[in-house]
C-alpha cells in the first residue's frame, strides 16, 4: 500500500489531478465563507463582463448576479454530490456483488439478471424519469445518481469475490468458525478494495457531470446553485453573454478532468500488474 | 446465427417486460393518486381526464390486474394520451423517433470509426507525440459535458463563424426535395452527431489503444511474425481484429448512454427528436410522454445491443456459428 502510494504521488497526471481537486475543495470549504452572502442575491446590473468591475471577478449573470458567488457555491454542491452518491452506489452495489459472488448459482442468476436490467436500461433517462416524478432535491438528486451508477460496482465486486472465495485463507476462515458474514466482511472485502477503490474514484467523476447534466435540464434542486444550473440559465443569452456559459463549463470539465486523473493514477498505483499491462 | 439471434430477442422480450413492470411500479411509488400523477399539472383540474386515466388503470381493481391492464395497453404500444399535446403518447413518439435514430446512429458511428482509427494510431506510434496528443485530447472530450461542448460548439461553428447550421432539422420554408433536403438535413446533422459522438468517442479510443498494446504482446502476434507476414498485415487482421471485441462489447454497454446524451443535444441543438420531447415533457410535467419516451428509448437501447451483439459475432475469429 505505501509502495502504491509512491507510485501515485510519481505518476504526472495524478499531481496534476490532485493539484486541480485541491483548489476546488478549499474552494467549495472556504469560499462560502468569503461569498457567505446567498449567491442568488443581485448585486450589481446584470451582464457585467468578467474583469470590468472591482470585486466582482467574473461580472454578474442575467439577473445581476455574482458568478464568482455562484461557481463557488456551486463547487460545493458538484463535490457533495459526487462523493454522496458515490457512496450511496457502493452501498447498493457492494452488498449486490458480493453476495452473487458469494454464494453463486441461483443467487447469483437472480442478482446478475437484476443488476443488467438496470445496465441496459438508459441511466440518463431513468434519472430524468426518477426526478420529473420525485420532485427534484438534493436528496432526490443523489438517489437518481446512485440508482443509476451502481451495476458496474456490482459486477466488479462480483468478479473480484468469485476469484477470492476459494484463496487458502478464506478456506480457513471456514474452518474457523466464522460467520459468513465476517468472512465476506473481514477476508474477502478488503482484499477486493483496491479495484473498488478505483473504480469509486471514476464513479464521482461521472456523479459530477451527471449533476450537472441534471440541473441543466433544470431537475436540480432549485434551492441550491449549481454549476449546471448556472449554464441552464445562461444558456439563452449565449449570444450576447457567452461567458456565462463558458465559466461554469470550465470548473466542471477542470474537476471531472481531475477525477479522472486521479483515478487512473489510483488505478496504476493500486493495481500495478493490470496497468503494466496496458501500457 | 438465426437461434442467436433468436435467443437475444427473447432475452431483449423480458427487459421490455420487466421495463413496463418497472414503470407502472414508479407511478404506483410517486405520492398520490396515480390519475392525478399521470395527470400531473395539465389534467388536474380536468375531471374527465382523471376519471379516463383511473379506467385506464383500472384503479378500483386490484394490483394484479391494474399491472396486467396496464402491460397489455403497452404492449400494443398504447403509451396513453398527452393531454398537454393532445395527441396519443404513440403519435408522438413516432413523430419524433427518426430523428433521434439518424442521430444517435450517426454519432455512433461517428464516434466508432474516429475513435478506432485514433486509437490504432495512438497505439502505433507509442509514445510519440501523436499519441500524446491523441490521449490528451480524449482525456479532456471524457472530462467535457456534453451539453457544454453543443452550447459551445454552436457559439462557434455557428454563431461566430457561421459555417453550420446551430438549429432544428432542416431550413425553415426551404422546402427542398430530393437531395437539396438530404444535404440540407445533413449540414444540420453535423453538429448535433459530433458533439454527441465526442465523448463516446474519446472512450473507444482509449479502449482501442489499450487493447491494441495489450493484444501485440501476445504470443499468436509473435506466431503471424514468425510466418513472415508483413507488420500491416499483422496489425490489421490479427491485432486489430481481436483488439475491437473489447471495444464493441463496451460499445453495447454504453448504447443507454448515447441514448440519455441525446437528450442534452437535442435539447441544445433543438433536435426535433425524442430527447427533446423528453425534456418538453419534463417541464409539462407531462408524465405519459416522459415514462412513454422512457420505455420506448430503453428499446432502442436493446436494439444497439441486438446489432452489437451480432457486431461481435461477425468480428471474432473464435466463434463460428453456423
Amino acid at each position: 500500500m505505501l509502495e502504491g502510494f509512491k507510485r501515485f504521488t510519481s505518476n504526472k497526471g495524478a499531481a496534476i489531478g490532485l493539484f486541480i481537486l485541491l483548489i476546488v475543495i478549499l474552494t467549495a470549504v472556504l469560499g462560502p465563507l468569503i461569498y457567505s452572502d446567498s449567491p442568488w442575491r443581485m448585486v450589481q446590473r446584470p451582464f457585467l463582463p468578467p474583469f470590468t468591475v472591482d470585486g466582482l471577478p467574473l461580472g454578474t449573470d442575467a439577473l445581476g448576479r455574482d458568478v464568482m458567488a455562484g461557481l463557488v457555491h456551486g463547487a460545493r454542491v458538484s463535490l457533495l454530490v459526487g462523493l454522496v452518491s458515490t457512496v450511496v452506489a457502493l452501498v447498493i452495489g457492494v452488498p449486490i456483488g458480493a453476495a452473487a459472488g458469494y454464494f453463486g448459482g441461483l443467487v447469483d442468476d437472480a442478482l446478475m439478471r437484476f443488476t443488467e436490467f438496470f445496465q441496459t436500461i438508459p441511466s440518463f433517462a431513468l434519472a430524468i424519469v426518477l426526478l420529473a416524478i420525485f420532485q427534484p432535491s438534493l436528496f432526490y438528486v443523489i438517489l437518481a445518481i446512485a440508482v443509476v451508477s451502481w451495476p458496474p460496482v456490482a459486477r466488479l465486486v462480483r468478479g473480484e469475490v468469485l476469484s477470492l472465495r476459494s484463496r487458502e485463507y478464506v478456506e480457513a476462515a471456514t474452518l474457523s468458525g466464522q460467520s459468513t458474514f465476517q468472512i465476506i466482511t473481514r477476508q474477502i472485502l478488503p482484499n477486493a478494495l483496491p479495484p473498488i477503490i478505483v473504480l469509486a474514484s471514476l464513479m464521482v467523476a461521472t456523479a459530477i457531470l451527471l449533476e450537472s447534466s441534471l440541473s441543466f435540464l433544470g431537475l436540480g434542486d432549485p434551492n441550491v446553485m449549481s454549476w449546471g444550473y448556472m449554464i441552464g440559465t445562461a444558456r439563452t443569452v449565449i449570444r450576447t453573454a457567452w461567458w456565462l456559459s463558458f465559466i461554469p463549463g470550465v470548473a466542471i470539465l477542470l474537476t471531472v478532468l481531475a477525477m479522472n486523473l486521479i483515478g487512473e493514477g489510483l488505478n496504476d498505483a493500486l493495481n500495478p500488474r493490470l496497468s503494466r499491462k496496458s501500457r | 446465427m438465426i437461434r442467436f439471434i433468436l435467443a437475444r430477442l427473447v432475452k431483449a422480450a423480458v427487459i421490455l417486460l420487466a421495463i413496463m413492470i418497472f414503470n407502472f411500479l414508479l407511478i404506483h411509488a410517486a405520492p398520490g393518486d396515480p390519475a392525478a400523477v399521470m395527470a400531473g399539472e395539465a389534467g388536474a383540474t380536468d375531471e374527465k381526464f382523471i376519471a379516463d386515466l383511473r379506467a385506464r388503470f383500472g384503479l378500483d381493481q386490484p394490483f394484479a390486474v391494474q399491472l396486467w391492464t396496464y402491460v397489455k395497453a403497452t404492449v400494443q404500444l398504447d403509451l396513453g394520451y398527452s393531454y398537454r399535446q393532445s395527441m396519443p403518447v404513440i403519435d408522438l413518439i413516432w413523430q419524433r423517433l427518426p430523428a433521434t435514430i439518424l442521430l444517435t446512429m450517426t454519432a455512433f458511428v461517428i464516434a466508432l470509426v474516429l475513435g478506432v482509427i485514433a486509437g490504432v494510431l495512438a497505439a502505433s506510434k507509442q509514445g510519440t507525440w501523436w499519441d500524446t496528443v491523441i490521449s490528451t485530447l480524449a482525456l479532456l472530450f471524457y472530462a467535457t459535458p456534453l451539453f457544454w461542448v453543443a452550447l459551445m460548439a454552436s457559439l462557434l461553428f455557428s454563431v461566430v463563424l457561421g459555417w453550420l447550421p446551430g438549429y432544428g432539422y432542416q431550413t425553415i420554408g426551404a422546402n427542398y426535395t430530393g437531395i437539396d433536403r438530404v444535404l440540407d438535413i445533413g449540414k444540420h446533422l453535423i453538429l448535433p452527431a459530433t458533439t454527441l459522438g465526442l465523448f463516446f468517442m474519446a472512450v473507444y479510443m482509449r479502449m482501442t489503444r489499450a487493447s491494441m498494446l495489450e493484444m501485440s504482446r501476445l504470443d499468436f502476434v509473435k506466431t503471424a511474425r514468425a510466418k513472415g507476414l508483413s507488420n500491416g498485415v499483422i496489425q490489421r487482421r490479427h491485432v486489430l481484429r481481436n483488439a475491437l471485441l473489447p471495444v464493441i462489447t463496451l460499445a453495447g454497454l454504453q448504447a443507454g448512454q448515447i441514448v440519455g446524451g441525446a437528450v442534452l443535444t437535442e435539447t441544445v441543438f433543438a433536435w426535433p427528436g425524442i430527447g427533446r420531447l423528453l425534456f418538453e415533457a419534463i417541464n409539462q410535467r407531462d408524465y405519459s410522454v416522459l415514462l412513454g419516451v422512457f420505455f420506448v428509448s430503453a428499446a432502442m437501447v436493446l436494439l444497439f445491443n441486438l446489432i452489437t451483439d451480432i457486431l461481435y459475432v461477425l468480428v471474432d475469429p473464435r466463434i463460428r456459428l453456423g
